[in-house]
């Protein structure tokens, strides 16, 4: 160095230095990889990676748009992400007002909440599975005691209850995860607003809907917009649970993609589905980092 | 006093049924793993197995001459997953951590093109990028390999990292390290003397985060591993299922040991969890 570096310069280019190797890694392994599957998507490739390459400019995409597969897939993939986070929410929203209100054991209660989140999806969705099962389930062996039913039923054989099971499966999973969050920004909320509704006459019910439930709104969203873009990209669980079956009945957009680039060999099309998921998701972190980045100015 | 005492008693019923909720599923799940496999296959169930066996976890971690393929191999799935699990934090609390202080604390150009840049990534799925990586993999012979694993993971452990801990290092305030430059420190001595010892507690959280999605992570290492050189616990479970005679007894030993490791870490630092949720992380 010929001249001492301003301390501006000197910042900048220890700053430089200390992102260099993160950069590095995220250009590598993320941003040109989405590139090369936007290029892929551009081609015909039906017999896997190896096969022949024809420019289909936006062929792919034109493709999927007029197949009836695709809507459907997109609707099942809005039903499954719709009715799991709305559930979620709610009753997420529940127990953390429950929490909040310090019942006969809450602490305990906080603390087993963190149990189902922990645990692997996988697992999850195995134990789940098993639960399920037509012939040994536990699912069954308890409806049948409690008289609820009068033989076993075969669950995952029909799509739409095969759908709900698996939805019933990820709130097991999910609703924890809603309320811890809820429940910690439930805690910091300030107490006097609520008292003075209270002195005012405002009962249990309006306190929350009115007070509570609009100070808790970024915490909600917050956690709507994470479930959201998870629900919408679900592939674990449904992998485990029914494996896309009966009949293709339990796909989303995620399996789909799976299916078309790693079992039917239509690599083009497939990374053209994955992009377009990859187009919703972005959709949906805009609208996360609008609510929860604010600028640094320094 | 007393409709006060009531209230308090009805609210207690109320936390009843969440509780059976939580618990009831992993009570079977555990129940079925002691259970031999006649008990499990029994009509009507055996609810409290009759006679509980360890058979399952003995065959997992002593395996003798009949024990199936997948159960033999377990125990090393295990460790695929640890290696690659604690490789994957240990990197990115490194990396994340260094890119995070000087997006966050250092004047330099780009500086918040490249912070929303990171957070944008932090959203790409892993299927979008799977092709890919794929192609990459094989190409330098990394399918089957830890190392495909560890560095793939980087794609979403990374840039959940760098958004995790600048929230951390945000909230620590600026006087203490214009306190240390006074006192002679330069940049890169404040950073490591002065900030990185009262992050502990972001480090922790962040780095417990990254291990218990590396842990969960499923969808790379289905697609990038298929032997036991590289296969990872989420893998060896999932293909439990996929056999034809399904061994559930095993399948469910795998399942608790598998979750066991996540729980107890999660369960031991609770209170970095909630904190980390509130920051915004997500594990699958």
């Amino acid at each position: 160095m010929r001249r001492k570096l301003t301390l501006t310069q000197q910042d900048a280019l220890i700053g430089f230095l200390l992102i260099l190797p993160s950069l590095i890694i995220i250009v590598g392994i993320s941003l040109q990889p989405i590139i090369s599957t936007v290029y892929l998507s551009l081609f015909e490739l039906s017999r896997g990676v190896t096969s022949e390459q024809t420019f289909v400019g936006l062929g792919n995409y034109a493709a999927l748009l007029t197949d009836p597969v695709f809507w459907v897939t997109i609707s099942r993939t809005l039903y499954f992400t719709i009715v799991s986070v709305g559930l979620e929410l709610l009753l997420g929203l529940a127990i953390a007002q429950l929490i909040h209100t310090h019942p006969p054991g809450w602490q305990f209660l906080r603390t087993s909440l963190i149990i189902p989140w922990a645990v692997p999806t996988i697992v999850n969705g195995t134990m789940w599975r098993w639960i399920y099962n037509a012939d040994y389930g536990a699912l069954n062996g308890l409806l049948l005691q409690l008289g609820l039913i009068d033989k076993y039923i075969p669950w995952l054989t029909q799509p739409n209850t095969a759908m709900n099971l698996v939805i019933l499966a990820d709130i097991w999973h999910s609703v924890p995860f809603i309320a811890l969050i809820l429940q910690a920004a439930l805690a910091t909320l300030p107490t006097d607003l609520d008292e003075a509704a209270s002195v005012d006459g405002a009962n249990a019910l309006q306190r929350f809907v009115f007070i509570r439930l609009p100070l808790l709104r970024p915490a909600i969203l917050v956690a709507l917009v994470i479930r959201t873009v998870e629900a919408f990209r679900v592939f674990d669980i449904i992998y485990v649970i029914t494996n896309g079956g009966p009949a293709f009945g339990t796909v989303t957009i995620s399996f789909l993609t799976y299916l078309e680039s790693f079992s039917f060999g239509h690599v083009g099309r497939g990374s053209a589905l994955a992009f377009l998921i990859s187009i919703f998701t972005l959709i949906m972190a805009f609208i996360y980092i609008r609510i929860l980045y604010r600028p640094v100015e320094r | 006093m007393k409709p006060k005492i009531l209230r308090k008693l009805l609210l207690g019923l109320l936390v009843v049924p969440v509780l059976l909720f939580v618990y009831l599923p992993v009570a079977w799940l555990v129940i079925s793993s002691i259970s031999t496999r006649a008990e499990l296959l029994s009509v009507p169930i055996h609810w409290i197995p009759h006679q509980p066996t360890l058979q399952n976890y003995m065959n997992i971690f002593f395996p003798a001459q009949g024990t199936s393929e997948v159960a033999r191999t377990f125990r090393i799935t295990l460790w695929n997953s640890l290696l690659v699990a604690s490789s994957v934090t240990a990197i990115t609390l490194v990396f994340g951590s260094l890119a995070s202080y000087a997006l966050i604390r250092l004047r330099m150009p780009f500086r918040q093109p490249i912070l929303l840049g990171i957070l944008g990534t932090r959203m790409i799925p892993e299927i979008s990028l799977v092709i890919p990586l794929y192609l990459f993999a094989s190409r330098y012979r990394l399918l089957n390999t830890p190392g495909i694993l560890i560095i793939t993971y980087l794609s979403f452990a990374l840039p959940f990292a760098i958004w995790l801990m600048a929230a951390f290092f945000d909230t620590i305030p600026i006087e203490l390290e214009d306190a240390a430059r006074i006192d002679g420190c330069d940049r890169l001595e404040t950073l490591f003397r002065i900030i990185m010892p009262i992050s502990t507690p972001g480090l922790i959280s962040t780095g417990l985060f990254v291990f218990l999605t590396a842990w969960d992570e499923f969808f790379f290492a289905l697609i990038f591993t298929s032997t036991v050189a590289a296969k990872t616990v989420p893998v060896a479970i999932a293909e439990f299922t996929g056999r034809y005679v399904v061994d559930v007894g095993s399948m469910m030993t795998g399942g608790v040991l598998a979750a066991i490791p996540p729980v107890i870490l999660s369960l031991i630092f609770q209170r970095y969890i909630v904190s980390g949720l509130t920051a915004g992380a997500v594990k699958g």
